[in-house]
C-alpha cells in the first residue's frame, strides 16, 4: 500500500527542525514534549497546506459551479483520497470525514443502535478502553435495554481472550476495541479479536486514535467493519478525524445528523439522502481540516510507518530500560507487545506531583487516569505518569525525563 | 493576624527563594507537615473532586471564628492548602467570605487554582468561601 511513498533515510534532526513547536521554552526551559499519545504536534509541511487553502483555495465545497469552489473541493477531497490509502480501504465512499475519534464512534454506536440494538443484546467492549468507546456504547445500550459486556484486562495489560471467547454469543451485536490502548500501550491482538467476532457474524468496531500515527493500518487485511482515527494525534489538525465503514455497512446505517450536504432531496413530507461518504457529511465540512489531514498523512507515508514505528520502538526500550533504573519506580503496561507509550508512578508518589516537578523542569507529560477510569480501578491506583513518543523524540528527550523522575524522586519522597 | 497580614508574611517568606526547586521543596514540607484531618471527615460529603487529585475540607466553629482541616492524596495539593488553611483559617467568617486572596498569584502558585489544572484547589477556595457565608449566617443568628 505504500508503494508510492518512497521511505527516506531517517535523521530524526531533521524531522525535529520541521516541526516550529519543538522549539519554544516551557517555563524558561527547553521544551520536552513527551505528551504526543494526547496530541502530537504539527510539521511546517501541514500549517502550510493549511495556511495555502485558506489563501488561495477557500470556498464552500460541492456547490459553486464556479472555479474556486471546484479546487476547495478537490482539495477537500485529496484528503479523503489520501487517507483511503493511508488505510488500504477499498473505497473512497468508505472514507467519512468526521471531528475525531470520539465522534466516529458516537456515530456508530447511535446509527447501528437504532438499527441493530433490542432489549437483551450485548455489546462487548474492552477493560482498556478510553472513556470515549464506552460511554457512546452505554448510551446505545441504556437506550435499547442492551448490555454491555467488558473484556477483562490482564495484570500485564493484555486482554484476556479466552474471556472474550466466552463473552461472545448469539446475543452480541457489536465489539468495540481499541487497536492500542492510550494509557498502556499494549497493542492489541485486533486481528485475532475480528476473526473470533466474524466466526460468530458480529461487526467489530477498533479505535484506532493511538494506532495511526504508529502502525501500518490496512482495513482490508483486517477485515475491519468499523476504524476510527483521530488527525491531531497523526500530525494533522485537531478538530479532523476519520470513520472507516465497510460499504455494506454504511449502506445499511441510517444518517446520524441531518442538514445540508446529506440530502438528495427534500420536501416536507420526506427527505431522501445523498450518497456514501456524503450521506454521513450534513452541513459544510471542516475543511481546512480535511486538507491538512491529508497533509499530515502523506508526511507519515513519506517518511515511512515502518521507519517511525522501528524508531519509537527503539525509544520505548530505551525509555523503559532507564526508568526501570529508578528505585521504586513501576511501570503499568508491560505486554510483549507495545506502542511508544509508557505510564508509570513511583512508589506512593501521586501522579499529579511528578507531573508538577516535570512541568517546571520544562518536560511536558501527561497525568491522571488518561480518560481511562475503569482501567485505573481495575489498577487499583488513581492515575499514572503517562510519558508517550512520537516521531521527533529522541533518546535525548529521554535522558531528560529520566533525570526529571529522579529529581521528582528525590524531591518527593 | 489579619488575613491580609497573613498573606503578606507568606509573600515575604516567598521572597527568599531563588528559584522554583526552593519553592517546591518548600511546598512539599508545608504539605508533609498538614495536621491530619479527622478520619471520619475524609468521606464523599467532605470530598471536593478533581479530575487528577482529591481534596477533603471540613470546617468547624469555634466561637466566632471558622477552623479548617483539610487533605489532599496528592503532596503538593497538600502544601498549598496548608497555606491556604494558614491564610484563612482562625478568622471570621466574613473575613473568609470576603477574602481577596491575592497572595496565589503573588508567589507564583496561580496555575495550581487554575481551572484547568483539575486539582481541587479553585473548589477548595470556593467551598471555604461558602463556609465562610454559611457560617456567618450561624453566627448572626
Amino acid at each position: 500500500m505504500e508503494t508510492t511513498s518512497k521511505p527516506i533515510q531517517f535523521d530524526v534532526s531533521s524531522i525535529r527542525r520541521q516541526f516550529p513547536l519543538l522549539a519554544e521554552t516551557m517555563n524558561g526551559k527547553p521544551l520536552v514534549f513527551l505528551d504526543s499519545a494526547a496530541s502530537s504536534q504539527k510539521p511546517q509541511v501541514v500549517l502550510e497546506k493549511i495556511d495555502y487553502y485558506y489563501r488561495h483555495l477557500h470556498a464552500n465545497v460541492h456547490r459553486g459551479v464556479y472555479r474556486l469552489s471546484q479546487e476547495a473541493t478537490d482539495a477537500y477531497e485529496h484528503g479523503r483520497k489520501v487517507a483511503r490509502r493511508f488505510l488500504n480501504a477499498a473505497k473512497e465512499e468508505e472514507i467519512i470525514f468526521v471531528r475525531g475519534t470520539t465522534e466516529a464512534i458516537n456515530l456508530v454506536a447511535d446509527t447501528y443502535g437504532r438499527k441493530y440494538l433490542n432489549p437483551g443484546d450485548e455489546v462487548i467492549v474492552s477493560g482498556l478502553e478510553h472513556h470515549s468507546n464506552i460511554v457512546p456504547w452505554q448510551l446505545a445500550c441504556s437506550h435499547y435495554s442492551a448490555k454491555l459486556r467488558v473484556i477483562p484486562v490482564l495484570d500485564n495489560g493484555t486482554l484476556d481472550l479466552d474471556a472474550f471467547r466466552k463473552l461472545l454469543n448469539d446475543r452480541t451485536k457489536m465489539v468495540a476495541v481499541a487497536h492500542v490502548s492510550n494509557t498502556l500501550g499494549t497493542i492489541n491482538p485486533i486481528k485475532e479479536i475480528i476473526t473470533l467476532a466474524h466466526d460468530k457474524d458480529i461487526p467489530v468496531m477498533v479505535d484506532g486514535a493511538q494506532a495511526a500515527p504508529h502502525a501500518t493500518i490496512d482495513v482490508q487485511a483486517l477485515d475491519v467493519d468499523f476504524y476510527a482515527f483521530s488527525g491531531h494525534k497523526v500530525y494533522g489538525p485537531t478538530g479532523i478525524g476519520i470513520l472507516y465503514g465497510k460499504q455494506k455497512w454504511l449502506s445499511e446505517l441510517p444518517p446520524y445528523q441531518g442538514g445540508g450536504e446529506m440530502i438528495a432531496q427534500v420536501t416536507f413530507d420526506h427527505t431522501t439522502f445523498a450518497e456514501l461518504p456524503h450521506k454521513f457529511e450534513a452541513g459544510t465540512p471542516n475543511i481546512a481540516g480535511a486538507v491538512g489531514l491529508g497533509a499530515a498523512l502523506e508526511f507519515v507515508m513519506e517518511t515511512g510507518r515502518e521507519t517511525i514505528a522501528s524508531h519509537e520502538a527503539g525509544l520505548l526500550s530505551y525509555a523503559t530500560e532507564q526508568l526501570l533504573a529508578i528505585p521504586g519506580l513501576r511501570i503499568y503496561g508491560t505486554a510483549p507487545d507495545k506502542a511508544s507509550v509508557i505510564s508509570f508512578l513511583l512508589n506512593n508518589v501521586h501522579p499529579y506531583d511528578t507531573g508538577t516537578i516535570l512541568d517546571q523542569l520544562g518536560i511536558a507529560v501527561r497525568t491522571g487516569h488518561h480518560c481511562t477510569q475503569p482501567l485505573m480501578d481495575r489498577f487499583g491506583i488513581p492515575g499514572t505518569v503517562r510519558a508517550s513518543f512520537g516521531v521527533y523524540n529522541t533518546t535525548e528527550d529521554i535522558d531528560q525525563l529520566v533525570a526529571g523522575v529522579r529529581k521528582a524522586a528525590s524531591m518527593l519522597q | 493576624m489579619s488575613i491580609d497580614q497573613i498573606q503578606d508574611g507568606i509573600i515575604a517568606d516567598f521572597a527568599f527563594f531563588s528559584d522554583w526547586m526552593e519553592k517546591y521543596e518548600y511546598i512539599i514540607e508545608l504539605g508533609k507537615n498538614l495536621p491530619v484531618i479527622d478520619d471520619r471527615y475524609k468521606d464523599e460529603d467532605h470530598l471536593i473532586k478533581g479530575c487528577q487529585s482529591r481534596v477533603w475540607l471540613h470546617a468547624d466553629l469555634d466561637g466566632d471564628l471558622v477552623r479548617f482541616t483539610a487533605d489532599s492524596d496528592a503532596i503538593i495539593t497538600r502544601g498549598i492548602i496548608a497555606l491556604l488553611i494558614q491564610v484563612l483559617s482562625n478568622q471570621t467568617p466574613e473575613a473568609i467570605a470576603s477574602a481577596d486572596l491575592y497572595f496565589i498569584e503573588k508567589i507564583g502558585l496561580k496555575e495550581h487554582l487554575s481551572p484547568t489544572r483539575a486539582n481541587g484547589l479553585l473548589s477548595m477556595v470556593k467551598q471555604m468561601k461558602l463556609y465562610g457565608l454559611a457560617l456567618a449566617t450561624k453566627v448572626n443568628e
